[in-house]
Protein backbone atom coordinates (compact mmCIF):
# COMPACT_ATOMS: atom_id res chain seq x y z
CA UNK A 1 0.00 0.00 0.00
CA UNK A 2 1.37 3.33 -1.05
CA UNK A 3 -0.01 6.16 1.27
CA UNK A 4 0.46 10.16 -0.18
CA UNK A 5 0.32 13.01 1.72
CA UNK A 6 0.04 15.80 -0.29
CA UNK A 7 0.76 19.72 1.10
CA UNK A 8 3.49 22.29 0.61
CA UNK A 9 4.09 22.27 4.31
CA UNK A 10 1.87 24.01 6.46
CA UNK A 11 1.54 23.20 9.70
CA UNK A 12 -1.60 21.15 9.34
CA UNK A 13 0.32 19.43 6.43
CA UNK A 14 2.74 18.67 8.72
CA UNK A 15 0.15 17.23 11.31
CA UNK A 16 -1.62 15.03 8.94
CA UNK A 17 1.70 13.19 7.74
CA UNK A 18 2.69 13.17 11.67
CA UNK A 19 -0.16 11.19 12.12
CA UNK A 20 -0.65 8.79 9.32
CA UNK A 21 2.46 7.78 9.83
CA UNK A 22 2.27 6.83 13.63
CA UNK A 23 -1.08 5.10 13.45
CA UNK A 24 0.92 2.90 10.46
CA UNK A 25 3.79 2.19 12.79
CA UNK A 26 1.57 1.83 15.54
CA UNK A 27 -1.05 -1.02 13.60
CA UNK A 28 2.63 -2.07 12.21
CA UNK A 29 1.04 -2.07 8.74
CA UNK A 30 2.66 -2.76 5.85
CA UNK A 31 2.47 0.72 3.38
CA UNK A 32 5.13 3.76 2.85
CA UNK A 33 4.21 7.04 3.93
CA UNK A 34 5.34 9.55 1.38
CA UNK A 35 4.69 13.97 1.33
CA UNK A 36 4.14 15.30 -1.82
CA UNK A 37 5.21 18.95 -1.47
CA UNK A 38 5.48 19.72 -4.98
CA UNK A 39 2.70 21.87 -6.61
CA UNK A 40 2.48 20.01 -9.94
CA UNK A 41 2.89 16.54 -8.35
CA UNK A 42 -0.53 17.51 -6.01
CA UNK A 43 -2.22 18.88 -9.42
CA UNK A 44 -1.86 15.28 -10.88
CA UNK A 45 -3.08 13.64 -7.88
CA UNK A 46 -5.74 15.54 -9.00
CA UNK A 47 -5.97 16.87 -5.29
CA UNK A 48 -6.32 21.11 -4.71
CA UNK A 49 -7.25 21.60 -1.30
CA UNK A 50 -4.25 20.33 1.43
CA UNK A 51 -3.52 18.59 2.86
CA UNK A 52 -4.97 15.77 1.59
CA UNK A 53 -4.14 11.65 1.90
CA UNK A 54 -3.82 9.88 -1.44
CA UNK A 55 -3.91 5.55 -0.61
CA UNK A 56 -2.40 3.60 -4.23
CA UNK A 57 -4.09 6.29 -6.33
CA UNK A 58 -7.28 7.14 -4.65
CA UNK A 59 -8.06 10.75 -2.69
CA UNK A 60 -8.91 9.25 0.58
CA UNK A 61 -9.54 12.89 2.39
CA UNK A 62 -8.97 16.35 1.19
CA UNK A 63 -8.50 20.47 2.80
CA UNK A 64 -8.36 18.74 6.40
CA UNK A 65 -6.53 16.58 9.35
CA UNK A 66 -7.96 13.34 9.16
CA UNK A 67 -8.75 11.98 12.51
CA UNK A 68 -6.90 8.57 13.38
CA UNK A 69 -10.08 6.77 13.28
CA UNK A 70 -10.53 7.48 9.11
CA UNK A 71 -6.85 6.41 9.28
CA UNK A 72 -7.66 3.56 10.95
CA UNK A 73 -10.49 2.59 8.55
CA UNK A 74 -8.49 3.10 5.53
CA UNK A 75 -5.76 0.92 6.70
CA UNK A 76 -8.41 -2.34 6.55
CA UNK B 1 8.98 -6.24 21.10
CA UNK B 2 6.15 -7.91 20.60
CA UNK B 3 3.49 -7.30 23.27
CA UNK B 4 4.48 -3.63 22.38
CA UNK B 5 3.66 -4.27 18.76
CA UNK B 6 0.69 -5.44 20.01
CA UNK B 7 -0.80 -3.48 22.44
CA UNK B 8 -1.80 -0.12 20.46
CA UNK B 9 -4.11 -1.85 17.93
CA UNK B 10 -6.09 -3.02 20.76
CA UNK B 11 -6.23 0.54 22.77
CA UNK B 12 -7.43 2.10 19.34
CA UNK B 13 -10.11 -0.52 19.41
CA UNK B 14 -10.86 1.20 22.91
CA UNK B 15 -10.64 4.45 21.31
CA UNK B 16 -13.19 4.33 18.37
CA UNK B 17 -15.81 2.71 20.90
CA UNK B 18 -15.67 5.21 23.42
CA UNK B 19 -16.13 7.91 20.99
CA UNK B 20 -19.19 6.14 18.87
CA UNK B 21 -20.85 5.90 22.70
CA UNK B 22 -20.44 9.54 23.58
CA UNK B 23 -22.04 10.00 20.01
CA UNK B 24 -25.00 8.39 20.95
CA UNK B 25 -26.03 10.82 23.66
CA UNK B 26 -29.57 12.18 24.12
CA UNK B 27 -29.84 14.84 21.68
CA UNK B 28 -32.41 17.12 23.73
CA UNK B 29 -29.41 16.91 26.35
CA UNK B 30 -27.47 18.54 23.90
CA UNK B 31 -29.26 21.28 22.94
CA UNK B 32 -29.82 22.00 26.73
CA UNK B 33 -26.18 22.10 27.39
CA UNK B 34 -25.79 24.28 23.78
CA UNK B 35 -28.45 26.80 25.06
CA UNK B 36 -27.28 27.04 28.61
CA UNK B 37 -23.55 28.02 27.28
CA UNK B 38 -25.43 30.32 25.17
CA UNK B 39 -26.76 31.90 27.88
CA UNK B 40 -23.97 31.84 30.27
CA UNK B 41 -21.71 33.22 27.39
CA UNK B 42 -24.37 36.57 26.84
CA UNK B 43 -24.44 37.15 30.61
CA UNK B 44 -21.10 37.31 31.18
CA UNK B 45 -20.52 39.63 27.96
CA UNK B 46 -23.04 42.09 29.47
CA UNK B 47 -20.90 42.07 32.36
CA UNK B 48 -17.79 42.75 31.19
CA UNK B 49 -17.64 46.31 30.65
CA UNK B 50 -18.77 47.54 34.40
CA UNK B 51 -16.30 44.26 35.60
CA UNK B 52 -13.43 46.32 33.87
CA UNK B 53 -14.45 49.41 35.53
CA UNK B 54 -14.67 47.95 39.05
CA UNK B 55 -11.64 46.24 38.74
CA UNK B 56 -9.56 48.58 37.79
CA UNK B 57 -10.91 51.39 39.75
CA UNK B 58 -12.23 49.84 42.82
CA UNK B 59 -9.84 46.81 42.96
CA UNK B 60 -6.46 48.31 41.90
CA UNK B 61 -7.90 52.02 42.97
CA UNK B 62 -6.31 53.85 40.39
CA UNK B 63 -7.84 57.21 39.42
CA UNK B 64 -10.30 58.38 36.76
CA UNK B 65 -8.72 59.76 33.96
CA UNK B 66 -4.98 58.73 34.59
CA UNK B 67 -3.53 57.44 32.02
CA UNK B 68 -2.11 53.91 33.02
CA UNK B 69 -5.35 53.56 34.50
CA UNK B 70 -6.78 53.68 31.09
CA UNK B 71 -4.98 51.73 29.73
CA UNK B 72 -5.56 49.22 31.96
CA UNK B 73 -9.50 49.81 31.89
CA UNK B 74 -9.32 49.34 28.28
CA UNK B 75 -7.50 46.20 28.50
CA UNK B 76 -9.35 44.60 31.03
CA UNK B 77 -12.14 45.17 28.94
CA UNK B 78 -11.20 44.49 25.59
CA UNK B 79 -9.43 40.91 26.02
CA UNK B 80 -12.40 39.13 27.15
CA UNK B 81 -14.73 40.83 24.82
CA UNK B 82 -13.13 40.11 21.73
CA UNK B 83 -11.81 35.95 22.60
CA UNK B 84 -15.58 35.87 23.73
CA UNK B 85 -17.01 37.14 20.33
CA UNK B 86 -14.24 35.60 18.47
CA UNK B 87 -15.36 32.29 19.98
CA UNK B 88 -18.52 32.30 19.08
CA UNK B 89 -18.33 33.77 16.19
CA UNK B 90 -15.73 31.20 14.96
CA UNK B 91 -17.89 28.17 16.14
CA UNK B 92 -20.67 29.37 14.22
CA UNK B 93 -18.60 29.71 11.26
CA UNK B 94 -17.27 26.31 11.15
CA UNK B 95 -20.77 24.74 11.35
CA UNK B 96 -21.95 26.88 8.09
CA UNK B 97 -18.20 25.90 6.66
CA UNK B 98 -19.24 22.41 7.16
CA UNK B 99 -21.44 22.63 4.15
CA UNK B 100 -19.37 24.19 2.04
CA UNK B 101 -15.75 22.33 0.32
CA UNK B 102 -13.88 23.48 -2.08
CA UNK B 103 -14.72 21.01 -4.56
CA UNK B 104 -18.60 21.89 -4.13
CA UNK B 105 -17.55 25.52 -4.80
CA UNK B 106 -15.89 24.69 -8.22
CA UNK B 107 -18.55 23.17 -9.33
CA UNK B 108 -20.40 26.25 -8.75
CA UNK B 109 -18.41 28.26 -10.13
CA UNK B 110 -16.96 25.87 -13.50
CA UNK B 111 -20.28 26.56 -14.56
CA UNK B 112 -21.46 30.40 -14.61
CA UNK B 113 -20.42 33.32 -16.90
CA UNK B 114 -17.72 35.45 -15.94
CA UNK B 115 -20.07 38.71 -14.16
CA UNK B 116 -22.09 36.78 -11.95
CA UNK B 117 -18.96 34.14 -11.38
CA UNK B 118 -17.38 37.05 -9.63
CA UNK B 119 -20.13 38.25 -7.49
CA UNK B 120 -20.62 34.33 -6.70
CA UNK B 121 -17.08 33.45 -6.14
CA UNK B 122 -16.38 36.50 -4.27
CA UNK B 123 -19.49 35.19 -1.90
CA UNK B 124 -18.03 31.84 -1.83
CA UNK B 125 -14.79 33.12 -0.40
CA UNK B 126 -15.87 34.12 2.80
CA UNK B 127 -17.59 30.86 3.69
CA UNK B 128 -15.35 27.78 1.52
CA UNK B 129 -13.16 26.81 3.88
CA UNK B 130 -9.25 26.05 2.79
CA UNK B 131 -6.16 27.06 4.78
CA UNK B 132 -4.01 29.77 3.42
CA UNK B 133 -1.38 27.69 2.08
CA UNK B 134 -3.85 25.85 -0.49
CA UNK B 135 -4.13 29.17 -2.54
CA UNK B 136 -2.18 27.39 -4.93
CA UNK B 137 -3.19 23.73 -5.56
CA UNK B 138 -6.99 25.72 -4.99
CA UNK B 139 -5.91 28.02 -7.92
CA UNK B 140 -4.57 25.04 -9.99
CA UNK B 141 -8.16 23.43 -9.58
CA UNK B 142 -10.24 26.05 -10.32
CA UNK B 143 -8.91 27.43 -13.41
CA UNK B 144 -8.00 23.75 -15.10
CA UNK B 145 -11.71 22.59 -14.41
CA UNK B 146 -12.45 25.51 -16.38
CA UNK B 147 -13.52 28.34 -13.64
CA UNK B 148 -12.69 31.45 -15.70
CA UNK B 149 -9.14 33.35 -14.50
CA UNK B 150 -10.93 36.49 -13.39
CA UNK B 151 -13.61 34.54 -11.19
CA UNK B 152 -10.81 32.63 -9.67
CA UNK B 153 -9.14 35.46 -8.64
CA UNK B 154 -12.75 37.44 -7.02
CA UNK B 155 -12.38 33.68 -5.27
CA UNK B 156 -8.85 34.26 -4.18
CA UNK B 157 -9.24 37.86 -3.15
CA UNK B 158 -11.87 37.88 -1.08
CA UNK B 159 -11.08 34.60 1.07
CA UNK B 160 -8.27 36.34 2.82
CA UNK B 161 -9.77 39.87 2.66
CA UNK B 162 -13.17 39.05 4.13
CA UNK B 163 -12.46 36.85 7.16
CA UNK B 164 -15.10 36.55 10.27
CA UNK B 165 -12.23 37.25 12.81
CA UNK B 166 -12.15 40.84 10.75
CA UNK B 167 -15.31 41.29 10.77
CA UNK B 168 -16.06 40.30 15.01
CA UNK B 169 -12.88 42.20 15.36
CA UNK B 170 -14.62 45.68 13.67
CA UNK B 171 -17.94 44.68 15.22
CA UNK B 172 -16.68 44.52 18.84
CA UNK B 173 -14.60 47.22 18.31
CA UNK B 174 -16.07 49.77 16.52
CA UNK B 175 -19.75 48.78 16.02
CA UNK B 176 -21.23 47.20 13.15
CA UNK B 177 -21.82 49.85 10.87
CA UNK B 178 -17.58 49.73 10.20
CA UNK B 179 -18.21 45.86 9.82
CA UNK B 180 -20.66 46.07 7.70
CA UNK B 181 -18.82 48.86 5.31
CA UNK B 182 -16.00 46.62 5.17
CA UNK B 183 -17.81 43.40 4.22
CA UNK B 184 -19.70 45.50 1.45
CA UNK B 185 -15.75 46.85 0.72
CA UNK B 186 -14.27 44.01 0.57
CA UNK B 187 -16.76 41.79 -1.38
CA UNK B 188 -16.66 44.77 -3.80
CA UNK B 189 -13.25 45.22 -4.06
CA UNK B 190 -12.55 41.11 -4.56
CA UNK B 191 -15.85 41.26 -7.72
CA UNK B 192 -14.43 44.53 -9.72
CA UNK B 193 -10.68 43.53 -8.91
CA UNK B 194 -11.39 40.05 -10.19
CA UNK B 195 -14.02 41.14 -13.08
CA UNK B 196 -11.27 43.57 -14.34
CA UNK B 197 -8.16 40.82 -14.19
CA UNK B 198 -10.35 38.39 -16.33
CA UNK B 199 -11.34 41.10 -18.75
CA UNK B 200 -7.66 42.03 -19.23
CA UNK B 201 -6.89 38.31 -21.15
CA UNK B 202 -4.44 37.12 -18.96
CA UNK B 203 -4.31 33.58 -19.08
CA UNK B 204 -1.39 33.16 -21.16
CA UNK B 205 0.64 34.25 -18.48
CA UNK B 206 -0.46 31.57 -16.22
CA UNK B 207 2.78 29.39 -15.96
CA UNK B 208 2.79 26.52 -18.85
CA UNK B 209 2.85 23.48 -16.84
CA UNK B 210 -0.55 24.61 -15.13
CA UNK B 211 -2.16 24.72 -18.48
CA UNK B 212 -1.42 21.56 -19.44
CA UNK B 213 -3.07 19.90 -16.49
CA UNK B 214 -6.78 18.94 -16.91
CA UNK B 215 -8.83 18.38 -14.31
CA UNK B 216 -12.74 17.57 -13.90
CA UNK B 217 -14.96 19.78 -11.80
CA UNK B 218 -17.62 17.21 -11.50
CA UNK B 219 -15.42 15.52 -9.25
CA UNK B 220 -17.39 16.23 -5.91
CA UNK B 221 -17.37 13.90 -3.13
CA UNK B 222 -20.43 12.94 -1.56
CA UNK B 223 -21.41 14.83 1.80
CA UNK B 224 -22.35 12.25 4.49
CA UNK B 225 -22.21 14.86 7.56
CA UNK B 226 -24.48 14.60 10.35
CA UNK B 227 -25.18 17.50 12.24
CA UNK B 228 -23.37 16.16 15.65
CA UNK B 229 -20.34 15.97 12.59
CA UNK B 230 -20.65 19.74 11.91
CA UNK B 231 -21.39 20.96 15.45
CA UNK B 232 -17.89 18.88 16.29
CA UNK B 233 -16.94 20.75 12.75
CA UNK B 234 -17.48 24.16 14.78
CA UNK B 235 -16.06 23.17 18.04
CA UNK B 236 -12.66 21.53 15.93
CA UNK B 237 -12.38 25.45 14.45
CA UNK B 238 -12.83 26.96 17.53
CA UNK B 239 -9.87 25.18 18.68
CA UNK B 240 -7.85 25.41 15.88
CA UNK B 241 -8.28 29.16 14.97
CA UNK B 242 -8.55 30.93 18.83
CA UNK B 243 -6.06 28.38 20.08
CA UNK B 244 -4.04 29.97 17.60
CA UNK B 245 -4.52 33.63 17.45
CA UNK B 246 -5.64 34.42 20.56
CA UNK B 247 -2.33 36.00 21.64
CA UNK B 248 -2.53 38.06 18.36
CA UNK B 249 -5.59 39.29 19.86
CA UNK B 250 -3.76 39.98 23.31
CA UNK B 251 -0.78 41.63 21.64
CA UNK B 252 -3.18 43.60 19.33
CA UNK B 253 -5.07 45.14 21.71
CA UNK B 254 -1.71 46.08 24.43
CA UNK B 255 -0.33 47.88 21.72
CA UNK B 256 -4.15 49.73 21.44
CA UNK B 257 -4.61 49.82 25.40
CA UNK B 258 -0.78 51.78 25.22
CA UNK B 259 -2.06 53.90 22.69
CA UNK B 260 -5.13 54.57 24.29
CA UNK B 261 -4.09 55.76 27.86
CA UNK B 262 -0.94 57.37 26.51
CA UNK B 263 -0.88 58.83 23.03
CA UNK B 264 -2.84 62.50 23.04
CA UNK B 265 -6.13 62.66 21.66
CA UNK B 266 -6.05 64.19 17.65
CA UNK B 267 -2.13 63.05 17.81
CA UNK B 268 -3.37 61.17 14.90
CA UNK B 269 -5.42 63.76 12.78
CA UNK B 270 -2.13 65.21 11.47
CA UNK B 271 -0.53 62.51 9.90
CA UNK B 272 -3.58 59.79 9.37
CA UNK B 273 -5.99 62.72 9.41
CA UNK B 274 -8.65 63.55 6.11
CA UNK B 275 -6.87 66.08 5.34
CA UNK B 276 -3.48 64.96 4.57
CA UNK B 277 -4.07 63.32 0.67
CA UNK B 278 -1.28 61.01 0.96
CA UNK B 279 -2.15 59.28 3.93
CA UNK B 280 -3.84 56.30 2.04
CA UNK B 281 -1.26 55.76 -0.83
CA UNK B 282 1.14 55.60 2.46
CA UNK B 283 -1.09 53.44 4.28
CA UNK B 284 -1.27 50.87 1.67
CA UNK B 285 2.16 51.13 0.19
CA UNK B 286 3.11 50.21 3.69
CA UNK B 287 0.56 47.90 4.26
CA UNK B 288 1.28 45.25 1.06
CA UNK B 289 4.47 44.12 2.05
CA UNK B 290 3.14 43.57 5.98
CA UNK B 291 1.17 40.28 6.98
CA UNK B 292 -0.92 39.94 9.64
CA UNK B 293 -3.68 38.30 10.25
CA UNK B 294 -6.26 40.22 11.29
CA UNK B 295 -6.42 39.48 14.98
CA UNK B 296 -3.61 41.37 15.85
CA UNK B 297 -4.01 44.68 13.24
CA UNK B 298 -7.51 45.48 14.46
CA UNK B 299 -6.86 45.99 17.96
CA UNK B 300 -4.00 48.24 16.51
CA UNK B 301 -6.36 49.97 14.03
CA UNK B 302 -9.40 50.71 16.96
CA UNK B 303 -6.53 52.96 18.75
CA UNK B 304 -5.56 54.35 15.87
CA UNK B 305 -9.00 55.58 15.32
CA UNK B 306 -9.79 57.23 18.59
CA UNK B 307 -6.90 59.55 18.43
CA UNK B 308 -8.05 61.03 14.76
CA UNK B 309 -6.81 58.83 12.37
CA UNK B 310 -9.33 59.12 9.53
CA UNK B 311 -11.70 55.73 8.64
CA UNK B 312 -11.02 55.68 5.25
CA UNK B 313 -6.77 55.84 5.83
CA UNK B 314 -7.05 53.06 8.81
CA UNK B 315 -9.14 50.47 6.32
CA UNK B 316 -7.02 50.83 3.82
CA UNK B 317 -4.60 50.21 5.66
CA UNK B 318 -6.11 47.27 7.03
CA UNK B 319 -7.46 46.05 3.52
CA UNK B 320 -3.65 45.79 2.01
CA UNK B 321 -2.18 44.00 5.03
CA UNK B 322 -4.76 41.52 5.16
CA UNK B 323 -5.62 40.53 1.49
CA UNK B 324 -1.78 41.37 -0.09
CA UNK B 325 0.97 40.23 1.42
CA UNK B 326 4.68 39.10 0.14
CA UNK B 327 5.00 35.37 1.34
CA UNK B 328 1.65 35.65 -0.68
CA UNK B 329 2.85 36.86 -4.11
CA UNK B 330 6.20 34.68 -3.85
CA UNK B 331 4.07 31.44 -3.44
CA UNK B 332 1.81 32.18 -6.10
CA UNK B 333 4.81 32.61 -7.84
CA UNK B 334 5.23 29.45 -8.58
CA UNK B 335 2.18 29.55 -10.92
CA UNK B 336 1.79 33.04 -12.08
CA UNK B 337 3.96 35.00 -14.38
CA UNK B 338 5.50 37.97 -12.88
CA UNK B 339 3.32 39.95 -15.04
CA UNK B 340 0.55 38.72 -13.68
CA UNK B 341 1.47 38.95 -10.03
CA UNK B 342 1.82 42.91 -10.62
CA UNK B 343 -1.31 42.99 -12.34
CA UNK B 344 -3.05 41.42 -9.16
CA UNK B 345 -1.19 43.40 -6.76
CA UNK B 346 -2.18 47.05 -9.27
CA UNK B 347 -5.79 46.37 -9.81
CA UNK B 348 -6.09 44.79 -5.68
CA UNK B 349 -4.12 47.80 -4.52
CA UNK B 350 -5.81 50.52 -6.11
CA UNK B 351 -9.21 49.21 -5.59
CA UNK B 352 -7.69 49.31 -1.62
CA UNK B 353 -6.79 53.35 -2.44
CA UNK B 354 -10.63 53.83 -3.94
CA UNK B 355 -12.09 52.28 -0.79
CA UNK B 356 -9.80 54.57 1.44
CA UNK B 357 -10.34 58.12 -0.55
CA UNK B 358 -14.25 57.08 -1.20
CA UNK B 359 -14.79 56.81 2.85
CA UNK B 360 -12.27 59.81 3.81
CA UNK B 361 -14.95 61.78 1.62
CA UNK B 362 -18.50 60.35 2.87
CA UNK B 363 -17.88 59.60 6.39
Amino acid sequence: MEIKICGPGCSKCTEAERLVSKTVNETGFQATVTKVEDFAEIAKLGVFSTPAVVIDGQIKCVGKVPTRKEVLEWLK
Amino acid sequence: MEPSENAPPSCCADNIKEKTSTESAPRWRKFLLAGAILISWFVIYKQLLPFSHFFTYSVLDFEKGSHLGGSIQFFVYDTPKVLMLLTLVVYGVGVIRSFFTPERTRKILAEKRESVGNVLAAHLGIVTPFCSCSAVPLFIGFVTAGVPLGVTFSFLIAAPMVNEIALVLLYGLLGWKVAVLYLVTGLLVAIVAGWIIGRLGLENHIEDWVLEIRTNADDVPGDTLSWNDRFMHGWQAVKDIVGKVWIYVVAGIAVGAVIHGYVPEGFMASIMGKDAWWSVPTAVFIGIPMYSNAAGIVPVIHALLEKGAALGTVLAFMMSVIALSLPEMIILRKVLKPRLIGVFIGVVGSGILLVGYLFNLVI
